[in-house]
């Protein structure tokens, strides 16, 4: 494989990598302030790609349709939070799990029922379109690029978020310890909504712009989701910079082992039964580097609590 | 029971005993005639992939509604695309509601589970879609019909077309499951250059980054891809983005008209193999294209025509035989004089079609996108496992 | 009511003496199993024969779910990959039946083995599987606890899920049909009342023997170990023996639930082991009563009555599952069990 062609794959792995970033620090977050598992993430992904198809296509222009996504998820976070999410902080995980996998069901057949069974049409904006020649001469698709730059902005600004900020001050906090920042006078009910919201908006823009290059339908949040969780758990739930580490390292695991174990079995192998274990284990290979790092971190990378 | 007119849309249980409003009005007169045909229709009408199974039922009962045939009762249900539930459909077709013909089933996966059983208990099933080699080979049935095709043939057109087309070095790629496997195995029987890579993608795959970038690097002439349903929309769409100038072949079912709109522009100018297309020319497929986009508001998918044309061949049947007398209705079946929307229409020995299989190109026409004959790829195409049938 | 007549398991003394007379909970639980029995024959006799399948459909289920909470009620570890061990158990009994019927031999060292189509043989097969697979996961697994049991449950069962859908030498992804049930002796497996009436008979045989497991002294390590590990070690057990032999236990009665799934379906497939099913097995549990004795059986009857019910007055029948099970957990906390028999539930 040429050197050109190893770059082009490894931006490739850093663009889904960020993407899962961007899923994966809205239910980090969540769990690490709240302490909840929440499996209806992958809806409000849905929500904002179908909320950018839905303004897209009735305006005419992207850009108004990603700001509709972010803006809808949010809304649908924050008052799923405030009729549903809200009872469950006190719960055991196990009711969290049930409560909030019917809150997909709810999400995803309402959307079928708005929207119909048939896949709706997003597509990049013409001013992101084609490709352009990086330097060395790879060439790569514009839209891909502005989603790692959307996505490191994003990062950056969570870090500057939560480093920075009051509102970050009173997250920490109340990840080390729930009640003090109660006794402290923070309003932990808004702190709470904030929050979710916050997380659901970041699943509601990576919805958008995944769904602009990839298929905008109902369902498309289940494989998200579960890729998600592995993301948060080799980086240690409720951590931040694990997310990121992690989001990263699935992305360039997955993107660099669909591309170099069916060659690497190509060297002892048939080709098409090489191509076909190849992609097999590839498949795998995400949850294997999961159990490898809990198996030696059973906190995950950079858990601070189990 | 109640024969609804409004029942064709809602497949909900209590009014999923579709009739025809003749039917109604045939049991007030007290007409007792030939025996009812009672069809059990399990297809995929909620989650991924739900708008294949709706436009199979809706050019099923298209047909249905206009022949306008009392005997015949269908009864539609939900499959949703998991295996054991189309199992438990089946049984509780055969079991409780004692249907005589099962139709509708749009994935291999769920044929597999439901066809072998159902044959061996004496009922028919006419396939709308999913044909896969298991059934058409060694364990083939003599009541088993595949109205639409065996899975190879669209692949093997396609591999038909780029010897054809003289493309020297084909990139080629499918999921990697069983029907995947088969798609590439399909494509290299007809194809005669050489095959620059073959790669597997994960079944469900959205993001073909990884992929685009070694068919570019690859310098392949030609690229086929076999990625059904959701799969073919995200590739399609980054295809276009990383405006690679390479040819693009596949079967017909990432092109196919439910998915078209989804896909946009990207999709323009593909050529995909298929043994229907709206713009055959044919009084039958004139008349189905009008009607269909009459009562649904839509152009017509592949999946459409084959429902349509499944119960077009069950009622040529049904006229000429009683489904009492299986043998007789059997021969009915496989003598296939029906008005096939496709033109010439025939079973082969396993009872798979031996039919044309065209090359499309999709177009862009008073700005829907829809697709275009361009050529025949192969004439009375039948299948690689006939042999292998000792019917 | 006093704490103490309920199900050993769920009680928060189990030490204390048995009752008298039946409680309450016994009444619920004897009316479950009884109540499944009578449905299964009152629906034959009224010539329902889906409705037998279906019948039988819960009580795979449940035993299903019976191995489940084996480890989760009892033990309080979240599985979410108890698929993993349904779908090796289908498997198991899908390719020794796939080769006694194709006449082709499965191994032939160290002695020729052809596969088989007798039920007993293919349970055992099965259960040893089940058992294997449960002890290598679990060994890796009880390294962690909390949501990291949780994901890392479910990152074995996705492996064995995408392993199953590519290898084609049982079918991958479409799954391999068995297409003659497999024979118990004495009976006629193709008939659906013989079939419901062998699965129940296990369905209450693995009852009994979860009861008597957890009145022993292995139970009650086990649920000790949920409630406070420290105690536990404080008088000499060590907790991680006792929860990977439950884990162990466990495996291996899910893998028996799934031969049965896979002779009742006479199908198996790589959806037998998608995360959905342990999705699945989890909420049968808590719809049920987590920790209960028959939770799996109330839980698994309900869900299957409601699917079947829902979907027969709309298309859109999971948005009002959904609504329902929201409901549930939000304020029928402590399951269907919870409901008709009280008593507190733990957690």
């Amino acid at each position: 494989m040429s050197t050109i062609l190893l770059i082009e794959q490894l931006l490739n792995g850093l663009q889904s990598g960020l993407m899962l970033f961007l899923m994966a620090a809205g239910l980090t977050l969540v769990f690490g302030v709240m302490g909840l598992i929440n499996l209806a993430h992958g809806s409000l992904y849905m929500v904002g790609a179908f909320a950018c198809a839905g303004v897209a296509a009735a305006t005419g222009s992207f850009w108004l349709g990603l700001a509709a996504s972010i803006a809808a998820a949010a809304a649908a976070g924050a008052i799923v939070e405030v009729a549903v999410i809200r009872r469950l902080y006190a719960r055991d995980h196990l009711d969290q799990v049930l409560a909030t996998f019917a809150l997909i069901l709810i999400f995803s057949e309402g959307t079928r029922w708005l929207y119909g069974s048939f896949p709706l049409y997003l597509n990049v904006p013409p001013s992101l379109s084609g490709s352009v020649t990086l330097p060395g001469g790879i060439q790569y698709s514009l839209f891909r690029l502005a989603i790692i730059g959307a996505g490191l902005a994003v990062a950056v600004g969570l870090f500057l978020l939560i480093g920075k900020t009051r509102i970050g001050v009173q997250v920490r906090a109340g990840e080390a310890d729930r009640e003090m920042i109660a006794a402290l006078g923070v309003d932990i009910r808004r702190l709470y909504t904030l929050v979710f919201a916050l997380g659901a908006a970041l699943a509601g823009m990576a919805g958008a712009l995944v769904g602009t290059i990839q298929s905008v339908q109902v369902g498309m949040g289940e494989p998200v989701l579960i890729l998600a969780f592995v993301v948060i758990v080799i980086g240690g739930i409720g951590s931040i910079k694990g997310a990121l580490v992690g989001a990263l390292l699935v992305g360039l695991t997955d993107t660099m082992g669909r591309v170099l174990l069916p060659s690497l079995f190509d060297l002892f192998m048939e080709t098409s039964a090489a191509t076909s274990v190849g992609a097999a284990l590839a498949s795998m290979a995400i949850y294997i580097l999961m159990a490898l790092v809990l198996v030696v971190r059973p906190g995950g990378l950079f858990g601070a609590r189990a | 029971m109640t024969g609804t007119k409004t029942g064709i849309h809602r497949e909900t249980r209590m009014t999923k005993y579709l009739t025809t409003t003749a039917l109604a009005l045939s049991m007030l007169g007290g007409a007792a005639m030939a025996e009812p045909v009672k069809v059990g229709m399990i297809t995929t009408l909620s989650g991924g992939g739900a708008s294949l199974g709706i436009d199979t039922r809706d050019g099923f009962m298209l047909a249905v509604e206009e022949a306008g045939n009392p005997d015949l009762e269908v009864h539609i249900e939900d499959d949703q695309r998991k295996p054991e539930v189309a199992v438990q459909l089946s049984d509780e077709m055969i079991q409780s509601e004692d249907v005589d013909v099962l139709t509708g089933i749009v994935w291999s996966n769920l044929a597999m589970a439901v066809v072998p059983g159902a044959v061996r208990q004496g009922k028919f099933y006419l396939s709308t879609n999913a044909a896969p080699s298991q059934l058409a080979g060694k364990g083939c049935h003599e009541n088993y019909f595949s109205v639409s095709y065996q899975n190879d043939n669209l692949h093997e057109a396609a591999g038909q077309y780029a010897t054809d087309e003289g493309f020297g070095r084909m990139f080629i790629m499918a999921p990697n499951y069983p029907a995947g496997q088969d798609s590439l195995s399909g494509f290299k029987r007809f194809y005669e250059g050489e095959v620059a890579n073959e790669v597997y993608t994960q079944l469900g795959q959205t993001d073909y980054a990884a992929e685009i970038a070694q068919i570019r690097d690859s310098g392949a002439d030609a690229l086929f891809f076999f990625l059904p349903g959701g799969m073919g929309i995200s590739f399609m769409k980054q295809w276009a983005e990383a405006g690679i100038d390479m040819p693009v072949v596949g079967p017909a079912f990432s092109f196919s008209q439910d998915i078209l709109p989804a896909i946009g522009e990207a999709a323009v100018g593909v050529k995909n193999t298929a043994q229907w297309s709206k713009d055959i020319d044919n009084e039958a497929n004139a008349q189905f294209v009008e009607a269909f986009q009459a009562k649904y508001d839509r152009l017509p998918s592949l999946y459409a025509a084959q429902g349509y044309d499944t119960a077009r061949l069950l009622l040529s049947a049904m006229d000429k035989a009683d489904i009492s007398d299986a043998d007789a209705f059997r021969e009915a079946l496989r003598a296939a004089e029906f008005d096939s929307v496709r033109g010439d229409f025939a079973f082969g020995p396993n009872q798979h079609p031996v039919q044309d299989i065209y090359v499309r190109e999709v177009i862009s026409e008073e700005g829907q996108l829809t697709n275009k004959i361009v050529a025949t790829a192969m004439e009375d195409r039948g299948d690689a496992y006939a042999e292998e049938c000792s019917m | 009511m006093s704490p103490v007549e309920q199900i050993p398991a769920a009680g928060s003394e189990p030490m204390a003496a048995a009752p008298a007379r039946p409680s309450r909970a016994t009444l619920v639980n004897a009316a479950l199993g009884l109540g499944l029995l009578a449905f299964g024959l009152g629906a034959w006799a009224m010539g329902e024969v889906f409705m037998v399948t279906l019948a039988t459909k819960v009580a795979i289920l449940a035993i299903a779910g019976a191995g489940l909470n084996l480890v989760l009620g009892y033990g309080g570890l979240v599985s979410f990959g108890h698929a993993a061990y349904f779908g090796l158990g289908g498997y198991t009994a899908g390719i020794l039946a796939h080769h006694a019927l194709n006449y082709t031999p499965l191994f032939e060292w160290p002695f020729l083995f052809e596969g088989t189509t007798s039920m007993p043989v293919i349970w055992l097969t099965a259960m040893v599987i089940g058992a294997l697979a449960a002890a290598a996961i679990g060994a890796l697994s009880l390294r962690t606890t909390g949501v990291y049991f949780i994901m890392i449950t479910l990152a074995f069962g996705q492996m064995i899920f995408y392993f199953a859908i590519s290898w084609p030498a049982y079918g991958g992804e479409d799954g391999l049909p068995i297409y003659v049930r497999n024979g118990f002796p004495g009976l006629d497996t193709l008939d659906p009342l013989h079939f419901f009436g062998l699965v129940w008979a296990v369905l209450m045989a693995v009852l009994g023997g979860i009861a008597m497991l957890a009145r022993s002294r292995f139970g009650l390590a086990l649920q000790a170990a949920r409630q406070n590990r420290q105690r536990l070690m404080a008088v000499g057990i060590r907790p991680g023996g006792v929860l990977l032999t439950a884990f162990v236990i466990s495996g291996a009665i899910t893998a028996l639930a799934g031969a049965l799934y896979a002779d009742l379906n006479r199908f198996v497939s790589p959806s037998m082991l998608s995360w959905h099913l342990s999705g699945e097995l989890l909420v049968f549990l808590i719809l049920g009563g987590t920790g209960r004795l028959f939770a799996p059986l109330a839980g698994a009857g309900l869900y299957i009555a409601l699917e079947h019910l829902l979907g027969g007055v709309s298309d859109h029948w999971q948005f009002f599952f959904g609504l329902l099970l929201l409901a549930v957990v939000l304020f029928a906390r402590g399951g269907v069990i919870g409901f008709l028999a009280g008593g507190k539930r733990h957690g």
